[in-house]
């Protein structure tokens, strides 16, 4: 990528892309709203700060497309989704601004990273064989046994393949292919009893006959004096 | 700067909107009194889209509901934490306390854990029992009346099970265990741990047309849309509002103390309005502390007088003091035949189904007082953190740990769901030294002197925790489970964590007939200000191994009915 097209890139991107896009004349209220149409409940305090985060960046150009990079070797695209569709550079590049202790051991692990492969192959990481590149993660992607202090380019690719993965199975793509079933609304009724087969388990008949009848949920509660439920 | 005065006179002005304030204006209100209620945070109501957090994904923030601004994750529905910009406080002598505020209409209630439990008949008389502490100066008798009113008001879940320290009261059904509670009832069994099922105050049935019934989406702590569980705005305060009498509610009002006159009583409070930065005075004839217990603790210590120099309420020397909060410990495990778990929906109720209230006799234990069981597991919603240390659980299965690649995917699927864990929650013994005052050399950004704490678990607390983890393993153990991470020892306490971390801190306006021992009588009135009243956890005289909530209601709508009868009569 050229640096004109490095330039484009953040004008698309996240926050930069608001302030020059402001510069030219629109609110910036309604450019923030176009890249960020975010509604989760904050109050005005903790809006107006989420409003500064997402309008500051922390990546350069390089340094993004070196994380991407790196997302895309931890997590390789297949049918199931991929970095991109998870939305994980933007979100590490936000944990960054968010929890600021994350951006001197990332953007340092970025540069020693990028440094090994220079004295090993005398080029860019990103711009060496995927076959290099897998042999320099090979070096860092295993936690070294009985050590209690792991080094530092161990640590470092642990959080990046934290961010990475928890990035991805975050996003929408990403729950889809874990399969989380819930977070809409349902009636609970009991363990399927294939589930509880396959485990050998079963309900206690005694305990069961204390549950709620779910048929009946919506008749209003009525008790006797001594609080046995009528209905 | 001038104060402010509004010329209204309330009949009663109550400060703070959490279980105490809620319930205290609603019983008030409901008799056709005017009521002021002044909240330090901003209106909250869970069913307004703006506000809601209920089903959203993670994606739809862009930290994925990490915990960087809200220390519970960013969707848990608390407006603070334990730290607060702006809203200091200190500790002395290397001691520990860690003190949670949530500012907003409702304040903990909207996030709490729903755990709905009595106090016993021998929890409000522990001395008798080990001759530690205190004892209530009312009893279970005394209260009794009201826990069945809150249950039959607000709804609780639970059952009928007949055991002597754990009442029975007036039920919603509860929902069937999930897979971990399933093994963790056979695990308990076999240590012979009673498992019952839990007592939450989430609606599995309608109670009435106002509130909507449980839909089983696992989010309590992000507070109902549907008002189908207990939060103070939505199923108290609004309720109020539609009631008898006139609710007047003045949010992002922080009182700073209460005002009082020549005779030493109480006229009202004031007020500093955190959006225009000035000083407010409201008048009332009677003042209602629902601060919280040590939100109200600084504001009486922080009401000095001529006729009150020591603060008010506090001829006894005792206001801030015997602060307790609940001892707690977890642990978790790893279960391997929950690994590659079938997929469905098993979100529950917003906590745990099951529960093992306290089952031992301390007579036969190198410490007093109990505890009770949580647990937690199952395939909940992925937040920030799913994903962490994909496949560090492999290296239980002698594969290997860490590495790159689509293997990752299916490490992260094989594990979801595959760990559990059990949380210890138990009775602290109130001493007088550990305790809040005012710290004199600093104040918050409101120019309040604010609070500096010292507090110390004594060995009893320590052995209680190291008890709590030998249960943890033995269950864990007998569930199947591989135990994580490692028991803690002496050195870290036995995994007791810091007090105030479980939430629970009471105690300090305790409770008394006597008003050299205790700050308010058994009608959380002042000893010493016949119209000032305590309605939060303040007076309790010991934390059972229980959840305070419903204890802070009934007590809250047994002193609010005091309040009215003593008005009428003319007394206050």
């Amino acid at each position: 990528m050229d640096r004109r097209e490095s330039i484009k890139s953040i004008l698309l991107g996240t926050v930069a892309g608001g302030l020059l896009l402001e510069s030219c004349g629109e609110p910036a209220a309604e450019v923030t709203e176009k890249i960020w149409d975010y509604q989760y409940g904050r109050n005005a305090k903790e809006a107006a700060i989420d409003r500064a985060l997402l309008q500051s960046s922390f990546f350069s150009e390089e340094e993004r497309q070196l994380v991407d990079c790196l997302a895309n070797l931890i997590l390789p695209p297949n049918e199931a989704g991929n970095i991109t569709e998870a939305g994980v550079v933007p979100f590490i590049e936000f944990m960054m601004v968010d929890y600021p202790p994350f951006q001197l051991p990332m953007r340092g692990g970025l540069m020693a990273l990028n440094a090994k492969a220079n004295r090993s192959f005398g080029k860019a990481f990103i711009a060496s064989t995927e076959e290099e590149q897998k042999s320099l993660l090979d070096t860092m992607a295993y936690p070294l046994e009985g050590v209690e202090e792991q080094p530092q380019e161990v640590q470092f690719f642990s959080l990046l393949r934290n961010l990475v993965l928890t990035g991805y199975f975050t996003s929408a793509v990403g729950i889809k292919e874990l399969d989380y079933r819930g977070n809409t609304p349902h009636v609970w009724d009991g363990v399927p009893q294939e589930v509880l087969d396959d485990m050998g388990l079963a309900y206690d008949p005694e305990w069961i006959a204390k549950c709620v009848d779910q048929e009946k949920r919506n008749e209003t509660a009525v008790w006797d004096e001594d609080g046995n439920l009528l209905t | 700067m001038q104060i402010i005065e509004n010329r209204t006179v309330y009949d009663v002005v109550i400060v703070g909107s959490g279980a105490g304030g809620g319930m205290a204006t609603k019983i008030l209100a409901d008799e056709g009194l005017n009521v002021a209620v002044v909240e330090a945070g901003p209106f909250f109501d869970p069913a307004d889209p703006a506000q809601q957090t209920q089903l959203k994904w993670p994606y739809e923030s862009p930290r994925r509901g990490a915990g960087t601004k809200r220390v519970f994750g960013e969707y848990d529905m608390a407006y603070g934490g334990w730290e607060i910009e702006g809203e200091p406080y200190n500790r002395v002598d290397g001691t520990q306390f860690d003190w949670f505020r949530s500012r907003m209409l409702g304040g903990r209630t909207n996030h709490w854990g729903r755990i709905s439990l009595r106090f016993g008949p021998r929890d409000f008389k522990g001395k008798d029992r080990d001759g530690l502490g205190e004892n209530w100066p009312i009893g279970y008798d005394d209260i009794k009346p009201y826990y069945d009113k809150v249950d039959k008001l607000i709804g609780v879940f639970g059952s009928k099970e007949n055991l002597p320290n754990e009442p029975d009261g007036f039920f919603l059904p509860p929902p069937k265990p999930r897979l971990h509670e399933l093994l963790y009832i056979e695990g308990a069994k076999k240590s012979n741990v009673t498992v019952i099922p839990s007592r939450l105050s989430v609606l599995t049935k309608r109670i009435n047309q106002e509130r909507g019934v449980c839909f089983y989406c696992n989010q309590c702590s992000r507070s109902c849309s549907v008002y189908a569980d207990f939060s103070s705005g939505s199923c108290l305060i609004f309720p109020a509002q539609k009631g008898k009498g006139q609710v007047d509610l003045y949010t992002n009002a922080m009182v700073k103390e209460v005002l009082t006159n020549e005779e030493g009583k109480a006229t009202g409070v004031a007020y500093i309005n955190k959006e225009d930065r000035r000083e407010y005075a409201l008048k009332g004839k009677v003042v209602v502390l629902a601060a919280s217990a040590c939100s109200s603790a600084r504001i009486l210590l922080n009401s000095k007088s001529a006729q009150h120099p020591n603060g008010l309420g506090n001829s006894s020397d005792l206001v801030g003091k015997y602060l307790h909060d609940s001892t707690g410990a977890d642990r978790m495990a790893f279960v391997p035949a929950l690994m590659n778990r079938k997929r469905y929906n098993e979100d529950g109720v917003g906590g745990m189904h099951v529960y093992s209230p306290w089952w031992l006799d301390n007579k036969t234990l190198d410490f007093p007082r109990g505890y009770h069981l949580e647990q937690w597991g199952g395939m909940g919603m992925p937040s920030y953190g799913t994903g962490f240390d994909p496949n560090g659980l492999n290296k239980f299965l002698g594969e290997k740990v860490g590495g790159y690649g689509n293997s990752l995917r299916e490490d992260v699927k094989k594990f979801y769901g595959a760990v559990v864990g059990i949380s210890g929650r138990g009775e602290a013994i109130a001493r007088k030294d550990n305790y809040c005052e005012i710290d004199p050399t600093t104040v918050d950004e409101f120019g309040i002197p604010v609070l500096r704490f010292h507090y110390k678990w004594s060995d009893f607390e320590k052995k209680q925790a190291k008890h709590m983890h030998d249960t943890f393993e033995e269950i864990l153990t007998n569930m199947g489970g591989i135990l994580l991470g490692d028991k803690p020892g002496a050195d870290r306490n036995y995994g007791l964590h810091n007090p105030g971390r479980i939430i629970h801190e009471v105690g300090t306006t305790r409770m008394g007939s006597d008003p050299k021992k205790s700050v308010v009588n058994e009608f959380e009135q002042l000893h010493d200000v016949d119209n000032v009243f305590v309605v939060d956890a303040g007076p309790f005289v010991s934390q059972a191994d229980k959840n305070p909530t419903w204890t802070i209601l009934a007590l809250a709508w047994r002193s609010a009915e005091y309040i009215i009868q003593e008005l009428k009569k003319q007394n206050i």
